[in-house]
């Protein structure tokens, strides 16, 4: 790693016009890291960005809705993964208190919602629309739920109203939250073997999405104000009857203070952009190819050097 | 609510005996329950009204915020961060060399290795020897010896604080009885008090990561520390503090001299508890930013690697029992003695040899740099092929079927309508007959503490999620009890069984619980069924632990009188054996019911709706008084068994005569 470093340092060195900016300071940039991979590894990918200017980092773990108070108070430096539908909430909310600002949106776009793996649609072969899901409700059924299917939704605290979707538009479900995603993976895992089918709550990216290939299911399309005006959306009394958006954003968090205090590496972190391949490459670097994260961090780099080389080039 | 419990509070009057009042109670309790199930109950006899429910967490926010920002402890605590955060950032350059002062980091696993090694030996000969460098062999191995160091790096620092505080609490409250008063409750409250309690407060006062991790540790692993130093202070005989005395010592030199000395192995017995509850926290304190293992843990079940995981969790238990038996050892060893004149390295020889194992090692390494460090494409992890293995046993057509009959008539028939019939008690009738189980049980003085207690869950508002808690803690126990009590009886026939028994108890104690959860979903699916075994794993610990410990200390002449008498095996074991043992096997029950009290806010993990959940919820946010609240209901309900279960064993124990 180091001979690659030095490398990669002479290389930026060489491309970065230095008298751009005040120096950066020499206070290690703290940048947190959560339980999944994609984030791990982008965040070690900018990590070693910074690094490779001459700046010092260090990671962190944290939970990723407690981050915005983190960053917010400066205790760490930016978040990398701000996904609209997951911490658009924490995000705004923290938004609101002052200490961090919007720092830019990835390429990259973030859905979420009920999705199911490709051999479900053996059982079910209407999929993906809503309607076909709920004609074959039955195949979704388990021990514990009788005659009705079962989806089974993220963790309470998500908030992503499964529940509710399934009364707006009158669905033979039952809904069963998971603990955790750890515990939504265990049940896809379980059903993989004889190939059950099941409907779970899912997001892309993701690196479910490379273990089991699958679908999001196509509820009606999300229309602005369906969480908010019962009329939006095709049950004229009731919310959440559409879809969640099928392109939410992926933004990037920074502390106030960071700006200021190390604005070289403020300048890349505006630049920076990953796309959807890009995130999946990275996580299939860990989650499949089992590197570590900071050994995915460096393939990706020494495989990519047209994609970053420009952040830290202009 | 309060007045209902007041008015079937039992007194001395009217001659009934207590078993007579019990079965009042549950009368009273039968006749609202079917009341309620015919539709004659008001609503308000059924669940407290939501009007009514104080607004607890409220209040404890204003608390918080007055006494964190206006006493200004935040500023206090952060200040103390400060220099928590400089000590471990020594630790953690010397363990993984993180870019701080001194800078001399990373030590060479190899030298730390051979160190273990060296220390095993002197405590505990060859085969301890083995134990201490192969475990950190194995780490490095493996591939996890980087985040290994991330959690001893915290853990070298947390484990003395633990036992340097307790054992200063413990002698104040050895010195000061008013203080052993004002503790003892504390201490019994901190102990059933569920982690996730404790880690917000970390969090909000000693910032995300490490330092967080470090307090929560702390402060989770120091009760027993502070129980065991009044205990073994106590025991001091007055013969050897007269010699103290007589030889002139001033107090200082008492206490520095002869009591501690004395007080050694309770004390010792302390740091061992101090080292395992540490060591317990690791996957937890994850949850706040810890690094290290437990990260990493939470990281790999995250993205569905059983295998990986799961070798993380033998490395935490080989750490574990390590450290468990080199403390043991350090227990039973007593300070050697040399003959006059011995020459100074040979009394310190040990010393010397890892002293020079470890500079060896050092030096090694600046040559060899498979001596300082092995990266990851040299390691021996088996991650994909444990996967597969894992996999291949849950898709067996036998495990399938039995998982899914259990799951069909077990869970279906038997757990979800005992669900619904718990949820379906009124409140006040719920709460009379657990006044009735404490008071037929424990005593007068048990049943007003349950009634208290109970009655404030009740005022708490989250009366349903604690009913659900109860419920899977009752479930769990009463399957845990049908397994682990014939496991622990057939155990303790010979000594052979007993010992191996007993290590897989050790191991089932210290592997990570969250490692089995995957397992658990994937075999049940995410059902009541999955918590309940998932807890039933952890709660037949000690029920088998305690029922061999139990009847294996049934004194000989007892079984001996049996066979003389002519008893066949079973009436020996049923009317000899098990009555002599039960006190110590209440015990073990009353263990099993604590650990249930704390898996199940871990099972949380898997999908629940009692107040695990709610409390994972609240470590997102800042939302410390709901935090605290939920806490305390566990708390509280726990509080309740332990007291009952306890009062009894004594009890039982006084009357067979064993003593203490």
């Amino acid at each position: 790693m180091n001979k690659f470093t030095t490398a990669l340092s002479a290389g930026v060195v060489a491309l970065m016009p230095m008298a751009a900016f005040a120096e950066d300071s020499s206070d290690p940039i703290v940048i947190p890291i959560h339980n999944w991979s994609s984030q791990i590894v982008m965040s070690h990918v900018v990590g070693q960005i910074f690094e490779s200017m001459g700046n010092n980092v260090e990671f962190v773990t944290t939970d990723s809705q407690a981050v915005y108070e983190s960053v917010r108070l400066g205790d760490v430096a930016l978040e990398l993964e701000v996904w609209e539908g997951a911490f658009g909430a924490s995000f705004r909310a923290a938004l609101e208190k002052g200490g961090l600002h919007d720092a830019g949106d990835h390429d990259a776009v973030t859905r979420e919602d009920w999705w199911y793996p490709m051999w479900t649609k053996d059982a079910c072969p209407g999929l993906p629309s809503w309607e076909a899901l709920n004609d074959c409700a039955a195949v979704f059924a388990t021990a514990e739920t009788g005659d009705k299917g079962r989806y089974l939704d993220g963790p309470v605290d998500w908030l992503k109203h499964g529940q509710e979707r399934v009364e707006a538009l009158g669905m033979d479900f039952v809904v069963v939250n998971a603990g955790s995603a750890a515990a939504l993976w265990a049940e896809i895992g379980a059903a993989e073997a004889d190939k059950k089918p099941v409907v779970v709550f899912n997001w892309t990216p993701n690196f479910a999405e490379a273990v089991w290939p699958g679908e999001f299911v196509e509820f009606p399309e999300w229309v602005e104000g369906c969480d908010k005006d019962p009329a939006v959306g095709p049950n004229p009394d009731a919310l959440y009857d559409c879809g969640n958006p099928a392109k939410g954003y992926l933004k990037k968090a920074a502390w106030d203070g960071m700006k200021d205090k190390w604005p070289a590496a403020y300048d890349v972190l505006t630049k920076i952009s990953f796309t959807n391949p890009q995130i999946a490459e990275m996580a299939k670097f860990v989650d499949v190819d089992e590197m570590e994260p900071e050994e995915a961090a460096e393939a990706w780099l020494e495989q990519n050097p047209e994609v970053w080389q420009g952040w830290t080039g202009s | 609510m309060a007045d209902v419990t007041d008015s079937y509070r039992p007194d001395r009057m009217a001659g009934f005996s207590r078993t007579q009042w019990a079965q009042v109670l549950v009368g009273v309790a039968v006749v609202l329950t079917v009341l309620q199930y015919t539709g004659l109950l008001p609503a308000a006899f059924h669940r407290l009204p939501e009007e009514l429910v104080p607004n607890f967490a409220g209040w404890l926010d204003a608390i918080f915020n007055f006494v964190k920002d206006d006493l200004g402890l935040l500023a206090l605590t952060r200040l103390l961060t400060e220099g928590l955060q400089w000590l471990l950032d020594v630790t953690a350059n010397l363990l993984f060399g993180k870019r701080r002062w001194p800078n001399i980091g990373p030590i060479p696993w190899t030298a730390v290795a051979a160190v273990a090694g060296v220390v095993g030996y002197y405590l505990g000969g060859w085969r301890m020897a083995l134990l201490g460098a192969g475990t950190f062999i194995w780490t490095a191995l493996i591939g996890q010896w980087t985040i290994a160091m991330e959690t001893m790096s915290v853990l070298v620092v947390a484990a003395p604080l633990a036992f340097f505080i307790g054992l200063g609490f413990g002698i104040l409250a050895w010195r000061k009885p008013w203080v052993n008063r004002a503790i003892k409750p504390v201490l019994s409250v901190l102990q059933t008090l569920p982690f996730f309690t404790y880690l917000l407060p970390a969090v909000i006062f000693f910032k995300v990561g490490p330092t967080a991790g470090a307090v929560a540790t702390t402060i989770y692993a120091i009760p027993p520390m502070i129980l065991m130093t009044t205990l073994g202070l106590q025991k001091v005989s007055p013969e050897v503090v007269e010699a103290g005395n007589m030889s002139g010592c001033t107090r200082w030199q008492l206490l520095r001299h002869v009591y501690l000395p004395s007080a050694r192995t309770e004390i010792l017995v302390g740091v061992n508890q101090v080292i395992m509850l540490c060591l317990a926290m690791v996957v937890l304190t994850a949850f706040i930013g810890m690094p290290g293992l437990g990260a990493k843990l939470l990281a790999m079940m995250g993205s569905f690697k059983l295998g990986r995981s799961f070798e993380i969790g033998i490395t935490i238990v080989l750490l574990a029992v390590m450290l468990d038996r080199m403390s043991k050892a350090w227990v039973v060893k007593q300070p050697e003695h040399f003959e006059k004149g011995t020459p100074w390295w040979k009394k310190h020889f040990m010393l010397l040899l890892g002293v020079g194992l470890f500079l060896f090692f050092v030096l090694l390494s600046q040559f060899v740099p498979e001596a300082q460090a092995l990266g990851r494409r040299q390691n021996f992890s088996q991650g994909k092929e444990l996967d597969n293995l894992i996999k291949g046993f849950l898709n067996i057509d036998v495990v399938k079927a039995t998982t899914g009959f259990l799951r069909a008539f077990v869970n279906v028939q038997i757990l979800i309508p005992f669900r619904n019939f718990m949820l379906s008690i009124p409140t006040p009738a719920f709460i009379l007959l657990v006044i009735a189980f404490a008071l037929w049980l424990g005593g007068k003085k048990q049943a007003v503490y349950a009634g208290v207690f109970f009655s404030l869950v009740a005022l708490s508002g989250w009366w349903d999620r604690s009913v659900i808690t109860l419920y899977s803690v009752i479930s769990a126990v009463v399957i845990a009890m049908m397994i682990g009590l014939p496991l622990g009886i057939v155990a303790a026939r010979t000594e052979k069984w007993s010992k191996r028994i007993l290590l897989v108890c050790d191991t089932a104690q210290t592997f990570p619980s969250f490692v089995y959860l995957i397992p658990a979903i994937m075999l049940f699916g995410i059902t009541d069924i999955a918590v309940i075994f998932s807890i039933l794993i952890f709660a037949m610990v000690p029920l088998t632990r305690y029922t061999i410990e139990g009847l294996r200390t049934v004194p000989v002449e007892m079984t001996e009188a049996a066979d003389m008498a002519g008893a066949t095996r079973m009436q020996k074991l049923w009317k000899v054996q098990l009555p002599l043992a039960l006190p110590t096997m209440a015990v073990g029950f009353n263990q099993a019911i604590m650990f249930a009290f704390f898996m199940v806010i871990i099972a949380a993990f898997i999908g629940t709706q009692d107040l695990g959940q709610e409390l994972q919820r609240t470590l997102a946010g800042t939302d410390m008084g709901k935090n605290f609240v939920l806490g305390i209901c566990v708390a509280l309900m726990a509080l309740t068994f332990d007291l009952t279960i306890l009062k009894w064993a004594s009890d039982q124990k006084k009357k067979l005569g064993l003593g203490d």
